[in-house]
């Protein structure tokens, strides 16, 4: 490990931004699987746009309709800048330090709890203010940290072959159980099912036993149907949860989301309105369509033919991610990429899913697409931490 | 990496790609498939539309009076959802409210109530618009009061005082016209359900206030015009951020009426007058009415029903007090198309046609005796009166019922007698067909009556409706009646048996007596005006018209309404012209003759019929004087009768004797055309002038008929 990562520094700051002619070698930038990043810049230029069109009405200052523009773009810049970083990790490193990450990031989601300092948005007890306006949703850091201790619990056998033992296995668990614990307290219904389907992922690839893996899956179904059925979860939750399936019916304010999306996006036809254009996005008639809604914007500005093209940029990303975990040379950086891989995947799914009427309306953000800093830059840390991975076994193939 | 690992790792994979697909495929089918849904449920949601109706037509006469106009009123109207947030649900407020209207608080809250929840009156008293409309309570209110409502918003929640148009009534020479014109009101669930999914911007709206009966309700498309509609963008607070559309009004039409207001005025008060004349001789005269047609193209000059009641009560809404007095007085429908009459001697018009089709002689002489038997039945005439041999003319001149049973029996005998089916002839009843009756006229006006024609076919009709019930009697044996007068209900029985078994049969009485326009036949008053202006025109059936031509505001002809013929007499026009030359005599020496002494006869003769049919039960005869002139060169044709009012000769009979008195200009025994009620002695042929501000040129001096001498507005 210790020779790699020399050699890394070494590459690099002989190398810089361009590559080494012809002649077979590593660089940094040349290693980095620019797909990924290329597919990462346009979805985030594309929200970028998306951001602006939502905002323009009613969330930028009446004065400068492209000032929440301007403060989603630095969100970018800072976000991109933290994607490098995390590019950039020593993978020992990462993984020394991985209780540390998980354990401030623990200390941070706790923080909404704390008087003064956490906001509710939405029903969710999920934000902490931070000076200057600024809100941080710790629950978004949280998923890295969980996939990265979870992947590092998970491959504690270094044997890649060895299937992680009984310990491991709950040890694992109890690092995804815990902070969900704490965010379905906080109300926070999607970020636990994203959570949820992370750590299900991760364990899965892990190659633990596949009876640990059925009594995982059953369990977890089993935990929700009787959450529904003590009443453990709060009626709105239900509501929530159940709104989706007839929101003709229902008049409450999902419901509302629900058919205000579905006309935005019905709306839009192949081609779409144009960007400024929608009357349902620029009336501000879908609630959120900054953030938990964006997708609305897409489909009513852009039309049939932007969104898929919206859609094919995540699957491309998403692809990356999986031949990332599936090339990976280690297990460690295996299971780092699949829980990032799980985590972008259903968290679009369940974007998307809740604006097209097939998911139920919970509030989390499409990754990179909608505006909120704490998203955007976990996603980008996300993206960095992929291309470590690659890196890793990039080099280790000579 | 484990075998378990990859295998895992491409489940996952595989997983992910299928929700990718579906996520594709869900958005492919809400953009594409069923877009356009969408879009139209997008367009609706951002825009908003305010709404403001186009003034209404003006209703003119012929000669362009206004016969209804508008004029603004202060309509104090109640939201009701606001209302209902107040304590008690604004009880406080409607008592405040009816204390300064001087009404009752229930007379107010009894119009809040809509239409068919528990509790709540009849229509029109209930509220049979929108929940989120304003209810209208109370019209025509005085300013200072508006002023105290607008004022105390907080005493008031929910109220609100507004200038609104309205209709105004008040016609030229205090013609009342109610059954022509009709009345406004808002418009019903039913119509805005009926109009289904339209996004027009002139398709009906909750809000507004349509035609519910006459005219006002005939032509109400045209009179309505079209709203100014103004679309504007809106976001979801509400603040508008565009207009997107705007639609200017377009002024409703003009109805150019085919009535004279000045001849209407004076049809009006001779049918209120006859009716004083039959309660003058102690009958009880209770309605009636009187129509008068231009012969030559089924024009109506004027027609008027006899209760009426006065328009302008409707605006801004009826009381349930004001409307059951309505109900009570019979007068909110019209006698003269939806009053169903027995026609009585009128009738013998038909009777002789279809004799003279089937080729009897209508030159040769027939018996009068005094009365006539079949079986235990005696069939008699008008008080017994026996002529003798006399021509058919002379039968016509004085009514005599035997003449015509007589008719009707050969013709009975002839399509077979008793042994007839139910396909047999029946030339009475089909000549009654083609002279009109039994179907409705087609006049410009909604909810008109067909009547019945008594025939073979009709009974067949009737015995198939009502066969079960007389079956059933003929077996129970009316075990009510029985325990009273156990007579009285063998009788019934013994009808009901005879009734159930043969109750389909066309029998000689019932032949005889549909003959003489009495049993079963009904007709309405304008129906026989119909048939007695075909007569008057050489056989020509029109369908009445009201309405002559409709013009814009800005005084252009949108149309101009061509006669139309609705049947033509199928008979020989030696028939005609027989009935032509018969008439005149009834009233020369006929059962006609007393109202018209004294009438210049020589100079404007007139053909007429009388009639006294007797009604089942211990009614008075109605009277009826069915008749046109001048008799050698047809112009009108004027139906009178007032049901329970003795003698068409006694009751009606002078009150259309001074008709074409005004009519013709007659005074004394002296015709002067320009003193008749129409300007120039005869309907305008062309049509009024209206003048770019969308005032109507009236005739000036004492025929524009308003009292004030405003007669050059």
């Amino acid at each position: 490990m210790a020779k790699f990562y020399a050699s890394t520094r070494a590459d690099d700051s002989l190398v810089g931004a361009g590559s080494r002619g012809g002649s077979r070698g590593h660089g940094y930038w040349r290693d980095l699987d620019w797909v990924l990043l290329i597919s990462g810049l346009a979805l985030t230029i594309l929200g970028s746009l998306l951001v602006w069109s939502a905002s323009r009405a009613d969330l930028a200052s009446p004065t400068d309709p492209q000032s929440y523009l301007k403060r989603h773009l630095i969100n970018v810049l800072v976000a991109i800048a933290l994607g490098y970083l995390a590019s950039r990790l020593n993978y020992r490193w990462l993984r020394a330090y991985t209780p540390i990450i998980y354990g401030a990031s623990f200390f941070l989601l706790l923080l909404p709890f704390v008087p003064g300092i956490g906001v509710t948005v939405a029903g969710a007890r999920a934000w902490i203010d931070l000076p200057g306006g600024l809100t941080l949703q710790p629950s978004e850091f949280m998923k890295i940290a969980v996939i990265l201790m979870m992947a590092a619990l998970l491959s504690e056998r270094k044997d890649i072959e060895t299937e992680p033992s009984g310990r491991d296995f709950l040890m694992a668990l109890a690092a995804a159980a815990l902070p969900i614990a704490v965010i379905l307290i906080q109300n926070d219904t999607g970020t636990v099912l994203i959570l949820g389907t992370v750590a299900i992922s991760v364990i899965a690839v892990a190659g633990v036993r596949s009876r640990w893996l059925v009594a995982l899956i059953g369990g977890a179904i089993f935990t929700i149907l009787l959450a529904i059925q003590l009443g453990l979860l709060k009626e709105y939750q239900v509501a929530r949860l159940t709104s989706f399936i007839s929101p003709d019916q229902d008049t409450g304010a999902s419901a509302y989301s629900a058919n205000q999306a579905r006309i935005a996006i019905g709306g839009g036809g192949w081609f779409g309105t144009g960007l400024f254009e929608g009357p349902q996005t620029q009336g501000k008639f879908v609630p959120v369509n900054e953030s938990d809604f964006i997708f609305t914007v897409s489909g009513e500005e852009f039309g049939f033919l932007g969104s898929v093209l919206l859609i094919l940029l995540l699957g491309v990303l998403l692809w990356r991610a999986a031949m990332i975990a599936w090339k990976a040379d280690d297990k460690y950086g295996r299971l780092v990429a699949t829980g990032v891989l799980a985590w972008l995947a259903f968290q679009t799914f369940e974007n998307i899913g809740m604006t097209l009427g097939i998911m139920p309306i919970t509030g989390i953000p499409l990754p990179l697409v909608s505006a909120g800093g704490t998203s955007l830059m976990a996603v980008w840390i996300a993206i960095g931490l992929l291309q470590t991975v690659r890196l890793h076994e990039v080099r280790a193939e000579i | 990496m484990s075998e378990r690992s990859n295998l895992r790792l491409i489940v996952l994979g595989i997983l992910i790609f299928s929700l990718f697909a579906t996520l594709v495929s869900r958005l492919f089918y809400l953009q594409v498939m069923e877009g356009d849904e969408y879009r139209a449920a997008a367009e609706n949601n951002s825009v908003r539309e305010v709404v403001e109706p186009a003034v209404r037509g003006l209703i003119l006469d012929q000669a362009g009076r206004p016969l209804v106009s508008n004029r603004t009123s202060i309509v104090v109207t109640i939201n009701r959802q606001e209302l209902n947030q107040q304590d008690e649900k604004g009880d406080v407020i409607i008592k405040r409210l009816a204390k300064i209207l001087g009404t009752s608080p229930e007379s107010i809250s009894e119009r809040l109530l809509p239409c068919g929840t528990e509790g709540a009156p009849k229509p029109p008293i209930c509220w049979n618009g929108s929940t989120y409309q304003a209810v209208p309570v109370a019209s025509d209110v005085d300013p200072q009061t508006a002023l105290t409502i607008m004022e105390k918003r907080s005493e008031f929640a929910g109220v609100t005082a507004k200038l609104t148009a309205v209709r105004e009534y008040s016609g030229p020479f205090d013609v009342n016209a109610a059954h022509i014109l009709g009345y406004l009101g808002p418009v019903t669930e039913e119509q805005i359900t009926e109009q289904g999914q339209s996004d027009a911007y002139d398709r009906l709206r909750r809000t507004d206030t349509i035609g519910r009966s006459g005219l006002e309700n005939f032509y109400d498309t045209q009179l309505r015009g079209k709203p100014s509609v103004t679309t504007l963008e809106v976001d979801t607070s509400g603040q508008v951020t565009g207009t997107v559309d705007q639609k200017p009004a377009v002024s409703g039409d003009y109805l150019v009426s085919t009535i004279d207001a000045k001849l209407q005025s004076v049809v009006e008060k001779q049918l209120v007058a006859a009716v004083q004349r039959a309660q003058g001789q102690g009958y009880p005269g209770d309605s009636g009415a009187a129509v008068v047609v231009d012969v030559r193209n089924g024009q109506v000059l004027a027609m008027a029903s006899y209760p009426t009641y006065d328009p302008g009560i409707w605006v801004g809404g009826v009381s349930q007090k004001q409307y059951r007095s309505l109900v009570k007085s019979d007068s909110l429908s019209s006698n003269a198309t939806q009053g169903l009459f027995a026609p009585g001697s009128t009738y013998k018009v038909v009777s002789t046609a279809a004799a003279g089709k089937e080729g009897y002689s209508l030159y040769a002489d027939y018996q009068c005796p005094r009365q006539v038997k079949l079986g235990t039945q005696i069939f008699r005439n008008y008080e017994s009166s026996a002529y003798g041999r006399i021509s058919l003319t002379r039968a016509i001149e004085v009514s005599c019922n035997t003449v015509f049973y007589g008719l009707a029996d050969r013709m009975w005998e002839a399509a077979g007698g008793n042994d007839a089916t139910r396909d047999s002839a029946d030339p009475i009843a089909d000549t009654a067909s083609m002279f009109g009756f039994g179907s409705p006229t087609g006049i410009d006006l909604p909810g008109e009556s067909a009547g019945k024609v008594s025939g073979r076919a009709f009974k067949v009709q009737n015995w198939e409706a009502k066969r079960d019930t007389w079956c059933e009697n003929a077996i129970t044996g009316y075990p009510e009646t029985r325990k009273t007068d156990p007579k009285l209900a063998d009788y019934y029985t013994a009808l009901d048996k005879e009734n159930c078994a043969d109750g389909f049969r066309w029998r000689e009485g019932d032949a005889l007596n549909a003959a003489i326009g009495q049993g079963d036949t009904t007709v309405t008053p304008l129906q026989m005006a119909m048939a007695y202006a075909a007569i008057a025109n050489g056989g020509t059936v029109y369908e009445p018209k009201l309405v002559k031509a409709i013009m814009g505001a800005d005084g252009t002809v949108v149309e101009r309404m061509a006669p139309t013929v609705k049947s033509q007499l199928d008979l020989p026009k030696s028939t005609i012209s027989f009935l032509q030359n018969s008439l005149p005599g009834v009233t020369t020496d006929g059962s006609g003759e007393a109202p018209f002494i004294g009438f210049p006869l020589n100079q404007i003769p007139v053909a007429s019929k009388t009639g006294s049919a007797q009604v089942t039960g211990d009614k008075v005869s109605t009277s009826w004087f069915a008749s046109y002139a001048p008799a050698n060169k047809p112009r009108y044709a004027i139906v009178m009768m007032v049901a329970q009012g003795g003698t068409g000769s006694k009751t009606s009979g002078p009150s259309v004797r001074k008709i074409y008195e005004a009519l013709f200009g007659i005074e004394g025994t002296t015709v002067n055309p320009n003193k008749s009620v129409l300007i120039g002695g005869a309907p305008s042929k062309a049509l009024p002038v209206i003048r770019p501000d969308g005032t109507p040129v009236t005739p000036k001096g004492k025929m524009s008929g308003v009292v004030t001498a405003a007669g050059s507005n």
